[in-house]
């Protein structure tokens, strides 16, 4: 089993309270940042570790806080504990079970960056991970960790714990500002990205979750000690979320560049196939990404490979489907998603996902023309670089890569009027 | 009824942030806890502790979904039917709830009692299918443990029924 550095002692009993996470060495990298280090020190040797944003772009995180600038507004620092890309549930994992690892890193980011004043944003579906993340906050503050002259040192930090009420596109950093200033979540031009011009105008810090919950690992064991861990430009490890067809789904924190294969058929993590079927298709980052074919399972799940192989690494939600899989219906499914989370700003995306299921709802209940698969790649070409925000192209994704590697399945569709396998084709064979 | 003291934590609310205005979202909740949903009082409480207009208010509490703008069911039951929940299966669960609730997707029950959705993905994935009861998750869902579910939901609301009574 290959070191944890997310998750670690992420079942121990209790771990969820200060206590015990201190005696588990909570807090020490805290500890060691303020007594050890200038906040400067701490971008290097984030910068050195390699840490890249989790959230799902993979932005190098030391060099995003080196870009804060330089000026004398107060800076902010924003946790997205948004989750919502289907297929992700890592987040909300870790503020339920280990909710101070997360407060620690708040605080050493804030540090790390001069900040005065840290929100974490928790999507609003996520009660739970709200109290613990809210419990946690309020312990650290009576033990002195949050607050006026944390530790004893001249750092001064608050923590504020906000609440989303149900938008997927307050997760895109933004939007989230947006929401966090009282607002409809409609995004924001970028540039200027949120380190120049963020929340309240001031230069602010965003970070995924389970970003910020690497960062006291980093700290107490080094930069170098991170960057052992992974590929080249991949470094460390990271937590795949691992859901669909396969036996054994759950979250497991692996070093980044484990071969999907290995991740599905392992014994320690997938397991294999529901049924012992085959694999017909893998969406390697969350519902946003590109799907991947069977024979595509030797991919290392690192950035640059899922990228070599056509996909993204995005949230790492890895998504597997078997062959009794119809994949029309699921990337109809899928879609579905995106055209009732479309915020509404711009056209090309509020018209186009709509238009993109009602064409699918056609070709999946069999009155589709042959005409409609090209039409639907049509619309996708009015959306994709088109749109005002990254959703517009994600809802793109999965289709496009479902007609490359399934056309004759939306074929099939056309000519035979059902399905070509799942449930819809039994049916219908049946009432022939 | 928006009571006083809800007021005087919403005032309260807009002190926590370098900007009153980012307390909207937590007063609306404010609001719907008071009252189950957001009523026309309930965004007037908030636009006067915030010092914004009720339009402005309404305009933000209609872009997020987990505000209700009706009475819901005392049971909300949100069923998610994203992705990965539906290569599980979660279609016949939903389904199921729908004939034995006896209402579709999105209604309420005419006694009041639940409020049925079909909602996107609960960052649950990994143990789909799953729903959520008042913001509860029950999670790897067979249509057993769904009728056990709702069998228990049921017994809850008729225990709360005998004791308003008495
Ligand atoms: N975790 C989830 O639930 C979801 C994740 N996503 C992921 O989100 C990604 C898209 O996110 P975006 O924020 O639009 O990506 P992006 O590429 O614009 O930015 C990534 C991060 O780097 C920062 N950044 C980039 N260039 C910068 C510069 N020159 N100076 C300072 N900061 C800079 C951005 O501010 C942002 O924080 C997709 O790749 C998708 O995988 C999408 C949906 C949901
Ligand atoms: C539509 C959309 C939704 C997003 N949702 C999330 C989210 O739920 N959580 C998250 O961390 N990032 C999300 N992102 C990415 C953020 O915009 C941003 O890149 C990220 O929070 C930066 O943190 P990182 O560098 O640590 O990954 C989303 C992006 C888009 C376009
Ligand atoms: S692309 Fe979609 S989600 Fe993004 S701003 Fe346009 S309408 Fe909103
Ligand atoms: S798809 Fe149902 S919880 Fe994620």
């Amino acid at each position: 089993m290959p070191e944890l550095v997310v998750t670690k002692d992420i079942n121990v009993p209790g771990i969820d309270s200060l206590d015990v996470y201190r005696q588990h060495g909570g807090y020490e990298a805290l500890a060691k940042a303020l007594r050890e280090h200038q906040p400067d020190d701490i971008v290097e040797i984030v910068k050195q570790s390699g840490l890249r944003g989790r959230g799902g772009a993979g932005f190098p995180a030391g060099m995003k806080w080196s870009f804060l600038a330089k000026n004398d507004k107060p800076r902010y620092l924003c946790c997205n504990s948004d989750e919502s890309e289907p297929g992700t549930f890592k987040d909300r994992m870790l503020m339920e079970k280990i909710p101070h690892r997360l407060v620690e890193g708040v605080l050493i980011t804030s540090y790390a960056c001069r900040v005065k004043t840290a929100f974490i944003y928790i999507r609003g579906e996520l009660a739970l991970a709200a109290q613990q993340v809210e419990k946690a906050v309020k312990e650290a503050y009576d033990a002195g960790l949050i607050g006026q002259n944390i530790l004893g040192s001249d750092f001064s930090c608050d923590v504020i714990v906000h609440r989303g009420a149900g938008a997927y596109i307050c997760g895109e950093e933004s939007a989230l500002m947006e929401s966090l200033e009282g607002r409809r979540g409609y995004p924001r031009l970028k540039p200027p990205f949120p380190a120049v011009i963020g929340l309240y105008g001031g230069p602010t810090v965003i970070n995924n979750c389970e970003t910020l919950v690497t960062v006291p690992a980093i700290v107490l064991n080094g930069g170098e000690w991170y960057a052992s861990y992974g590929t080249e430009k991949s470094k460390g490890t990271r937590i795949y979320g691992l859901s669909g067809h396969v036996k054994k789904p759950g979250n497991y924190e692996l070093p980044l560049g484990i071969p999907l294969r290995e991740l599905i058929y392992d014994e320690k993590y997938g397991g294999g196939v529901l049924g012992d079927r085959q694999v017909k298709a893998v969406i390697p980052g969350g519902s946003s990404t590109f799907l991947l074919s069977a024979d595509q399972l030797d991919t290392p799940m690192d950035y640059e490979s899922v990228a070599a192989a056509g996909s993204m690494l995005g949230s790492g939600g890895v998504i597997v489907m078997h062959d009794d899989t119809c994949i029309v219906g699921a990337v109809l499914r899928a879609n579905e998603f995106y055209r009732d989370e479309s915020c509404g700003k711009c056209t090309p995306c509020r018209e186009g996902t709509y238009w993109l299921v009602e064409i699918l709802e056609r070709l999946e209940h069999g009155h589709g023309k042959q005409k409609d698969i090209d039409l639907l790649l049509d619309v996708c070409d009015n959306i994709s670089g088109k749109s005002f925000c990254p959703l517009g192209d994600a809802a793109t994704s999965l289709i496009k890569s479902s007609i490359r590697l399934f056309r004759d399945e939306y074929e099939y569709h056309v000519t035979h009027g059902h399905c070509q396998v799942g449930p819809g084709a039994k049916v219908h064979a049946g009432a022939h | 009824m928006i009571s006083e003291h809800a007021k005087q934590r919403m005032r309260e609310l807009t002190q926590r942030y370098p900007a009153a205005r980012s307390a909207v979202l937590p007063a609306l909740y404010i609001a719907q806890e008071e009252e189950g949903y957001i009523t026309s009082e309930g965004l007037q409480a908030v636009s006067e502790a915030i010092g914004i207009t009720v339009d402005d208010v309404e305009s933000v509490a209609t872009f997020y979904t987990m505000y209700f703008h009706q009475p819901p069911g005392k049971k909300v039951i949100k069923v998610c039917n994203s992705i990965s929940c539906y290569l599980r299966n979660c279609d016949a669960v939903l389904e199921h709830l729908e004939q034995r609730l006896g209402i579709k997707r999105g209604e309420t029950t005419p006694d009041g009692n639940y409020t049925l959705q079909a909602v996107e993905c609960l960052a649950s994935c990994g143990t789909a299918p799953v729903l959520q009861v008042n913001g509860e998750f029950v999670e790897n869902l067979t249509i057993e443990s769904t009728d056990a579910l709702v069998d228990q939901l049921d017994a809850e609301l008729k225990a709360k029924k005998s004791e308003a009574r008495l």
